[in-house]
Order: C-alpha cells, then structure tokens, then sequence
C-alpha cells in the first residue's frame, strides 16, 4: 500500500522535473538533467559499550528549479538496523539560496514503522549557515518539527571543521516509537575532514546528543541510553 | 592540409617535467593563405598533462592553423565535419553575413557529421581576430585558431616580424563535466577560499571590529570575496600556441628587430594578465581595430578579446607571462635571440580579493557616508531563485585596472586607454538607450540577462539603420567579456568622436559599461557571455530588421 503510494508519488514527481526545458542550439541545454548522491556521513560510532554504524546521505535528480530528493539516516549495530529514516521530496528552488521541499518521510525502526507528509526548507542562511527545517505530520495527529544546521570552518582548503546541529521536537508522545511529546533530542557533532578530493574526505569527529523529558524517561525505563558523547570515524563522498 | 602541427601539440608532445625550454624546437606558426580554403573539424588526441585525452580540433593542431586573409578579398572556406556529431565554424570579430556567421539555431543549421559548409564572403577589414566552434562544447576541447587578415593601406606602425601569441585553458575533463560540477558545488575549482588563518591575519592587522564589518557583507551575502574564476588551474593547463608552460613555445627574433605580437585570448574561461618583464609594450589595436598606441607594462585580456602590442627586446631571452586573473596558474613562453637562451620565469602576483566596490555595493567601508549618487533599478524578472544579487551601485571604472592590477607598480592598460586611431564612422547620436543587467546565481550555476536565461528569452530587436546605446550593469561578481556577433560595439572610453571598435567587452564585476551599436546588418546575430559555462543562459538574440 505504502509502496504503491511512493511510486505513484515519484511518478508525478518525474514527470514534473523533466518538463520546461528547452535545449539551445547544438543540442546542449543550458538545464541538464543532472543526478547527485552526497553521502554525508558513513561513520562507525564509538559507543558506551559498542560500536555502530552511522550514515545520512542524501540524492537528488532534476534540474536548477525542480529537483527530486532523497535523504536516508540511520543506524545499524550488532546486526540490526536500530534506526532508520526515510525520505522522499519534491523540492524547487524558492528563492536565490532556499529550496522549499514537500514529500513523505517514513520512520521503519525503531518500534512500529510511521508515515508523515514532510514540508522543509533547505538552503544556505547568512553567515553560511546550511539549513534544513522540516515540520511533519502523521497519522493520528502526530506533528514532528526538526532543525539542523551546519556550518564549515576552513583550517586550509582541504582541511575543513564542520560543526552541526540536529534538534528534535514532537508534539503527541509516541511510547511505541519511544518518544515523547516536546523537545526529545539535541545532537551536536564536530567532524574534521580531509578532503583528499572535493568528492572524497575521510573524517573524525565527535558527536554529543541528550534525550530530553518524557522521552529520556522512556530511554531509561526501557534500559537504553540516555546521552551519550561519542568519538566517529568516517568518510564523506559525493557524485 | 593536415601538415605538421607546429605552434599545436599532438600527441606524444606531452611534457616529463623537463626544463625543456631550451631543448624545445622553435616554433614555427602554421599559416594558411589566399582566397580558398579547405578545413577539417576532427577529433584528435593530445596529453597536455601526461593523460592522452580526445580534443576537438582544426585541422589536425590545437590551435588550428593560422587563417591568413587579405582586407578586400572575398575568401571562401570549406569546413567539412569529420566528427561524430554536428559543428560549426564562427569567425570572430569578423563582419559577415548573418548566414555565413556560423552560429547553429541562428545563422544556419550547423555542419552534420560527413557533411560540408562553405563560408564565402568578402572581408572589410583588417588586424588580428580568431575562429573557433560555436557548436557549444567543442571549443574548450580545441576547436579554435587565428585568423590574421593584412590590410590594403598598411598600418600606420612598422614591425620587423610578427607572432600570434594565442593563449588558452586545456582542460583533461570534459566540459559537460566541468559544468555538471558546478552546477553541483559552484566552489569545486576555488582552492584560494578564505581560512581561519586569513581571518586571524586580519584581525591581528586590521582589529576585530574592522574584520567583522568586512566580513560582515560578504557573510550576509553569502559569496566569498576570493571567487574569481568558477574553473581554475586545478582544472586548467594554460597553454600558450598550444603549449604548457614546460613546453615554452619560443618565437625567434633578430637583434634589433621589432616584433607585433598579436595577443589572442582563445581561452574558455580564463582571463590572463599579460607582461614581459623589462620589456615595454606599445599596444596598437584591440579587437583587430587600430587604436591611438599606447605603452603599458602590463594588459589584462579577456576571455575572445585580442590585443596587437609592438615590443622591442634587447638582445637575449624574454618570458612572455599570462597569469591567470585569479592566479591559480599561467601560461608562458619566450622570445629569444638566442634558442639556447632559457629567461626566468616571474612567480605569480598574490590571489585577488574582490572589494565591497567590486560588487558595486553602496556601503563601502572605507568611504562610508561618501555619497556616491542615485542608484539603479532592476527589472522585475532579476527577483526570483536565478538570481542571487543586484549591484547598488554600480559605477563606470573605465579607469580601472581591475582586481589584482591595482597599484601594482606597473602601467597597466585600461579601457580608458582605447582610442580609436580612426574618426568615430558613425557620429549620429544614439537614437535609443538599451540597458541590460548580467544577471546570475553562483551557488545554483545559473546565468541569465535581466534575469531571463536564453531559452526564456525573446530577441532583442533592432531597427535597421539605427544607432543605439547598449548599457550593460554587472550584477554579478564575476567579469563577463560580453561579445555582439556582426556589429561593431563601440565602446564609450572618454572621446566619443573617436570611440574603439570592439567585438568582445568586457564588463567587471559591480560596474556598468556603455557602447555604441550601428544596426547596420541584417539578419539574427548572437549576443552572449564568451564565458563558455555563462555562454548558455546568458545569451541574447539580436534580430536586426
């Protein structure tokens, strides 16, 4: 049911990006049809007593207005997949450095899998900060909203800190998925990468996130983590 | 036709990190001449860097040969495309017929694979221009080369013997490449982008509060102050008649002699700033157009401009120096009595970094409360995600060497220098004034004029016959060298009775400009960015009718 929808969505979607454009003269356009897949996080996290892997990637099709999106996060320890998210966005181009995006997000792990209409924008703020802010609604009336910013400081042209930020809110608790309603996580993240090419950069970083209120108390009750500061190993690739 | 590629490079040329200068063969230029001339367009494989790369090319060298005409002759050229795909053939700077003008989509439908075109018509005029493939993305990959035509009267400056010093950018990576990668990551080239030590440095010379305010601009713009060239050295090797820098190409001369060189910049993104240490240049034209000589010590030349320069050099070695405008590389070579004789080659001037003027912006640190005049309006269509700035203030700098020139020590040529040596041919004034903003947004790699990309567009039109003053407004940070294919732009520098006659002009980030366009032949005529990543979006149609 939930794939029939996402294909038909992604249908209208394409259609959408592949029209109004012209070529010029000799057959090349000024517009192509272009493809990006950035993976912005492949990492293996140093955990209280394990380790995990840690990825949030993104991919995008279309061209300079319109552009089909995909962006996936997650992590998967000791042979599972404990956290996963998915999604899929129309996004076209609003203003000179902000995308409005629309589309479906889809939250499989952990507990029972949800569907939420997502509505962000993404873009480039002054002082270069890299925005992406997204309200979500789901079934049941549940609302989702989440900010994350990242900012890059240059030590050289190849050696770049990258700080970040994720904050968390929900607006109806959610025990099965264990979270609460309100505030339910703050991340922070320091990654220093190399970027051996512009394509190619190993890094490492640190990551701090807290759960907060009903949903650290969740945490607690089902014997998980409630904060945690975490040293990272990863790479950043795009193409 | 396809005889020995002397001034090109074919394959095998590739240089092994010799300091070859000396070992190399001086070279000769290829010249074609007369009225009739066969040319091939072919694919060819070069190693400029040591990888064997296809390029697209003239007759058989990159550059192509050199196309020697005669003022008053009627020349006809027959181009056969030995390529896989379509092409064309455009002479640059050259007044022709709109159908033999080479531009596909408007001036005919271009050359088919196996097929041939024959160009024919007469030329009214002399000096030194250049040919390349309008067919989009074939001439970065080679398709270019010099066209020189003698004049019937001589010119009214002696030489002893000339020298086309064609300069471009080689590039390994194919173009639709290059242009997927900035549309992707605009900065992918820019390896000279502010640091946290840069930011130190200022704040140890100028003070925390001096750095915020000039910072502040940029950060709320969001645009860097060092993006000076979307593709850069760490794509490019310059080349200079064809060959790198550790080639050298060599031009021989005789004790005493007087040279001309003519300057062609056949690059696809590149500007170069050109010098001869110790040696002073007289420049005699520009664009191919006699102009009142002037001597300088140092020209910047844009992307298609060309500049005729008469230098003297004493005996010995010279090194002819093109930096790249935003030096990240060069392109050079030599002048030499003497072919075993190696000159030094200068090291490169510090990268620029454009000002809060250079984005014609009103708040300009240093003169703040200066009162700098009215400002300007856009057009509507410049508001919207295609366009990421609007000059405030954008200011006629005709006197200005531009970025990275500026108090260099050196006499530096500007656009205030170009006189016509030739009474201004059409002295009506201006019937009507167009003005046109060079419109874009750098993160999103998108061009546009006054916000509306080619394929958007409607022609310009003008009427046959009249005379009209063409105001272009930068509202971008990038230099466009902006090139009107089968009129004469005649460029306002300060004397309207003798206004030079240019076919590519150059317009600097946060400036305006103005020219004078007699619309005095029909037909459709290209108006565009020569800027080969801009050259799609921004891009006009001219219909004259």
């Amino acid at each position: 049911m939930k794939n029939l929808h996402v294909n038909r969505l992604a249908r209208v979607l394409l259609a959408v990006l592949l029209t109004g454009s012209v070529t010029v003269a000799a057959g090349i356009s000024d517009d192509p049809l272009l493809a990006k897949v950035m993976v912005n996080e492949l990492e293996w996290r140093k955990r209280a007593g394990d380790g995990a892997v840690n990825w949030d990637a993104d991919a995008w099709l279309g061209k300079d207005i319109n552009k089909l999106w995909l962006k996936t996060e997650g992590v998967y320890a000791g042979g599972d997949t404990e956290d996963l998210e998915v999604q899929l966005l129309y996004s076209r181009a609003i203003a000179s450095y902000w995308d409005l995006q629309l589309g479906w997000r889809g939250d499989p792990e952990p507990g029972p899998s949800r569907n939420w209409l997502a509505f962000g924008v993404r873009g480039l703020a002054p002082y270069f900060f890299d925005i992406d802010a997204a309200v979500f609604i789901g079934a049941g009336g549940r609302t989702a909203a989440r900010l994350e910013v990242e900012y890059e400081l240059l030590f050289t042209q190849r050696l770049i800190l990258e700080p970040m930020l994720e904050v968390n809110l929900y607006g109806k608790a959610d025990e099965a998925s264990g979270i609460g309603s309100g505030l339910t996580g703050l991340e922070l993240g320091l990654r220093l990468r190399y970027e051996i090419r512009r394509e190619f950069a190993p890094y490492i970083g640190i990551n701090w996130w807290n759960k907060f209120g009903d949903t650290r108390d969740l945490a607690k009750a089902a014997g998980e983590e409630t904060d945690d500061l975490e040293f990272v190993a990863g790479v950043r690739f795009w193409f | 036709m396809t005889g020995v590629a002397a001034g090109g490079t074919v394959l095998g040329m590739g240089y092994g990190g010799r300091p070859a200068r000396a070992a190399q063969p001086i070279s000769a230029q290829r010249q074609l001449t007369g009225q009739r001339f066969e040319l091939e367009l072919e694919s060819r494989d070069v190693n400029f860097t040591g990888r064997v790369r296809s390029a697209t090319v003239v007759d058989g060298s990159l550059p192509g040969p050199i196309l020697r005409w005669r003022e008053g002759d009627t020349v006809r050229l027959r181009v056969t495309n030995r390529l896989a795909v379509d092409s064309s053939i455009h002479w640059h700077g050259i007044i022709v017929p709109t159908a033999m003008d080479g531009v596909p989509g408007l001036s005919f439908a271009g050359i088919r694979p196996g097929d041939s075109f024959e160009y024919e018509f007469t030329v009214r005029q002399s000096g030194t221009y250049w040919y390349h493939s309008h067919t989009v993305f074939q001439e970065p990959t080679g398709m270019y080369g010099p066209l020189i035509i003698d004049p019937l009267e001589p010119d009214p400056f002696t030489y002893d013997r000339d020298y086309v010093v064609m300069l471009s950018d080689w590039s390994d990576d194919r173009p639709e490449q290059i242009y997927a990668r900035l549309k992707k990551l605009s900065h992918y080239y820019n390896f000279q982008q502010r640091t946290i030590a840069d930011v130190g440095r200022d704040v140890r010379e100028t003070g925390l509060a001096a750095t915020w305010r000039q910072r502040a601009m940029w950060n709320r713009m969001r645009m860097s102050d060092t993006d000076i060239s979307d593709v850069t050295g760490y794509a490019y090797t310059f080349l200079m008649n064809g060959q790198t820098p550790e080639q050298g190409w060599t031009g021989l001369f005789n004790p005493g002699e007087k040279i001309r060189l003519r300057f062609i910049n056949a690059a696809a993104m590149t500007f170069f700033d050109v010098r001869i240490p110790g040696v002073k240049m007289t420049v005699v034209a520009a664009d191919g157009q006699n102009i009142r000589p002037v001597t300088v010590d140092e020209f910047r030349i844009g992307v298609a401009e060309t500049y005729d320069v008469i230098v003297e050099p004493g005996d010995g070695a010279h090194t002819i120096f093109a930096q790249s405008i935003d030096r990240s590389g060069f392109a050079s070579g030599a002048l030499t009595t003497d072919a075993g004789l190696a000159a030094a080659v200068p090291t490169m001037d510090s990268p620029p970094v454009l000002t809060h003027a250079d984005m014609g912006m009103r708040h300009v640190g240093e003169h703040a409360g200066h009162d700098m005049g009215p400002g300007i309006s856009h057009p509507q269509t410049e508001y919207g995600p295609n366009v990421d700035m609007r000059a405030e203030m954008p200011m006629y700098r005709l006197h200005d060497p531009g970025i990275g020139l500026r108090d260099n020590g050196r006499r530096v040529l500007t656009y205030a220098d170009l006189r016509n040596l030739n009474p201004t041919a059409d002295a009506r004034p201006p019937d009507r004034a167009i003005e046109l903003h060079l419109t874009g947004n750098m993160s999103r790699y998108m061009w546009s004029i006054n916000g509306v990309k080619f394929t958007d567009a409607k022609p310009l039109e003008l009427q046959y016959g009249e005379r009209v003053r063409i105001t272009l407004v930068n509202d971008t940070m990038m230099h466009h060298p902006m090139h009107l294919h089968g009129l004469w732009s005649e460029l306002e520098t300060g004397d309207n009775a003798y206004l030079p006659r240019k076919h590519t002009v150059i317009v600097p980030p946060g400036s305006k400009i103005s020219y004078r366009v007699s619309a005095d032949s029909r037909g459709r005529w290209a108006f565009h960015c020569h800027l080969v990543y801009h050259m799609l979006g921004m891009f006009r149609e001219v219909v004259v009718s």
